[in-house]
């Protein structure tokens, strides 16, 4: 069986920068892969290649052995791949069950005329769209917040319900964009636990992250992306002590 | 328990009984010819609520998409077809599809069956929604405001200009419409009490498609593209075909309301056309709570109704202006967004379905 993940000789360019140049790495199924690098490394650049949400110059990316790459961004989630962003991006007037609910979109079917004429069909895929994404905010401890409107969500609570929402598409894979950035350090460690357990539930994780602690802590596979392009892949004990990743990150001194 | 969606709608219908039956015995019932138009002119403005309130697309178009409809039914009507009559009105002669009136003069007049009239208007309109919105639609910002603006100009000098639409007079001598038996859509005051029903039947209509469509899983994709396009397209929805498709949506109610009111009014002149009328729709929709399908009614049979009975005097257009910015300004989540149910969207989805 092929890899979940495949990224082939990727390359992309923003004027005269090179931001990824002949990147491959693979992402095993059942894994939590984190892509790391000082910042302008490429890594944000990749993700969205990945996401959809930008095309390479160059070079392949494949799901399950099948080539994704240059689909657009609600073709690849439809596949089962879903993301969360930087800032967390909430519809901010809708509550948050109803986030988690447009989270099941690729899950259901009704279309405008079902929408309009609301046959019973759709009544049932309507109660189980209801019932599944209630199901998720119990797993994610937010069943409380249900009926709040999402933009009034503490930035931890807000962080946790677009993971409900990436969650309630039941992925395969989950792209994490710095899940971390802006949370205090039991928010962090709550984080480490939920992504152990969404793990567990078999989905795949590739996470992009600056809090090399967690990164190292919760992974079992690294790359490492410098100037573009893959510096060292590893086990995070093997990242940690080796040589060329202390230098990119912490300078020559310390080498 | 799904039913108890269509409460505000039974309600609806029984007000519209409320207010017939006290008119009339007012011997007031002249204003159910206002009302009628008014509710028509609604009609439109909620198909626009589903477009700009909850997918958040702009339209300055939508009175030349009710004069594409208002038109056809126009042309359709007053072409005879026992003059020269061709092959296809042969052939559509033998299908049953052809009807006959004597006009003013006692002259024999053969011609289209409205309801096929009608098939024209969705058909025409449709094609007219892709022309404008396939390229747009898939740009963010404003494009389809300005695709919209320029499409209700075109449409207003295209029917200004061309002798066959009737130029500046526009279309006058419009049958009635019938649709069964002794209903008809007809302006006359024998028709006046029966057209208030058909019109409020058809906004009823309307309020329980749309009251369904922003309940469900399309209305919530709609309100997910409004609010962010990124994250709507990340969670699989195709943000483009969600935008077309309650696009066309809104220009079809908007051409059909236009069809049946010109059938009632007799005629359409291109003052149905002008950017000012679209302003108009736009400063209900606004005035009535943006993405609030019953604010939006209700201002739009109120607001058109005193235009209609000249409460604004020659200041018609500009009071709508007016609205338009004090709504903008003072209360840009409109009007309607403190009162009860039912007139109020809920914010979670919707406890009555539950």
């Amino acid at each position: 069986m092929p890899p979940l993940l495949e990224v082939r000789g990727l390359n992309r360019r923003f004027g005269g920068l090179h931001a990824v140049r002949d990147l491959e790495f693979d992402v095993e199924e059942g894994r939590i892969q984190a892509l790391i690098g000082p910042n302008g490394a490429g890594k944000s650049t990749v993700f969205n290649m990945i996401a959809g949400a930008l095309s390479p110059d160059g070079g392949d990316i494949l799901y399950r052995g099948a080539r994704i790459t240059g689909r657009a961004a609600h073709a690849v989630a439809a596949m089962g791949i879903a993301r969360t962003f930087q800032t967390t991006r909430l519809f901010p007037q809708m509550t948050v069950l109803e986030n988690v609910q447009v989270g099941r979109h690729i899950r259901s079917s009704a279309g405008f005329l079902a929408g309009l004429f609301h046959p019973p069909w759709s009544w049932r895929e309507e109660r189980e769209i209801r019932r599944s994404a209630m199901e998720t905010l119990e797993k994610l401890g937010l069943a409380a917040l249900a009926g709040t409107t999402a933009g009034t969500l503490s930035f931890g609570q807000q962080r946790l319900a677009e993971f409900a929402r990436a969650l309630a598409m039941e992925p395969n894979l989950l792209l994490l964009d710095e899940p971390a950035a802006g949370l205090n350090m039991h928010e962090t460690a709550a984080l480490a636990t939920l992504l152990t357990r969404i793990r567990e539930w078999g989905i795949t994780i590739l996470i992009v992250e600056h809090d090399m602690s967690l990164v190292m802590d919760i992974s079992d596979h690294i790359v490492v992306l410098n100037q573009g392009a893959k510096l060292r892949e590893g086990r995070p004990a093997e990242i940690q002590r080796d040589p060329e990743v202390i230098r990119i990150y912490l300078g020559d001194d310390h080498a | 328990m799904e039913g108890r969606r269509y409460i505000p709608i039974v309600l609806l219908l029984l007000a519209a009984v409320g207010v017939q039956l006290t008119l009339s015995a007012c011997d007031a019932a002249y204003y159910l010819t206002q009302l009628t138009m008014s509710l028509y002119y609604a009609i439109v403005a909620v198909g626009l609520s589903l477009l700009m309130g909850y997918a958040g697309q702009v339209s300055l178009g939508h009175a030349g998409f009710f004069a594409i409809g208002g038109y056809t039914a126009a042309v359709l009507a007053t072409r005879n077809l026992a003059v020269e009559p061709g092959a296809m009105a042969r052939a559509l002669g033998a299908m049953g599809l052809l009807l006959q009136r004597e006009d003013l003069y006692g002259q024999t007049i053969v011609y289209l069956s409205p309801w096929v009239s009608l098939a024209a208007a969705i058909l025409l309109t449709s094609a007219v929604a892709c022309v404008i919105g396939v390229p747009v639609i898939r740009l963010k910002g404003h494009y389809l405001a300005m695709a919209t603006l320029g499409f209700g100009l075109i449409v207003y000098y295209t029917v200004l200009g061309a002798p066959g639409l009737g130029e500046a007079d526009g279309f006058s001598d419009v049958p009635g419409f019938r649709l069964a038996g002794p209903l008809e859509v007809n302006g006359r005051s024998a028709f006046r009490v029966q057209n208030f029903y058909i019109a409020c039947v058809l906004a009823a209509g309307v309020m329980a498609l749309g009251g369904n469509l922003v309940r469900s899983r399309m209305g919530r994709a709609l309100r997910a593209v409004h609010e962010g396009e990124e994250a709507a397209q990340s969670l699989g929805i195709h943000v483009a075909r969600a935008k077309f498709g309650v696009f066309l949506l809104s220009a079809l109610i908007a051409a059909v309301a236009g069809f049946f009111l010109t059938h009632y009014n007799g005629g359409i002149g291109p003052s149905e056309a002008t950017a000012l009328k679209s302003v108009r729709y736009l400063a209900i929709v606004a005035v009535g709570g943006m993405a609030n399908l019953w604010g939006t009614l209700i201002m739009g049979v109120g607001l058109n109704f005193l235009s209609l009975r000249g409460a604004f005097g020659s200041f018609d257009d500009a009071v709508f202006g007016v609205i338009l910015i004090a709504v903008m300004v003072l209360a840009p989540e409109g009007v309607f967004r403190r009162l009860p149910w039912p007139f109020r969207r809920k914010g979670g989805d919707d406890a009555a379905a539950a």
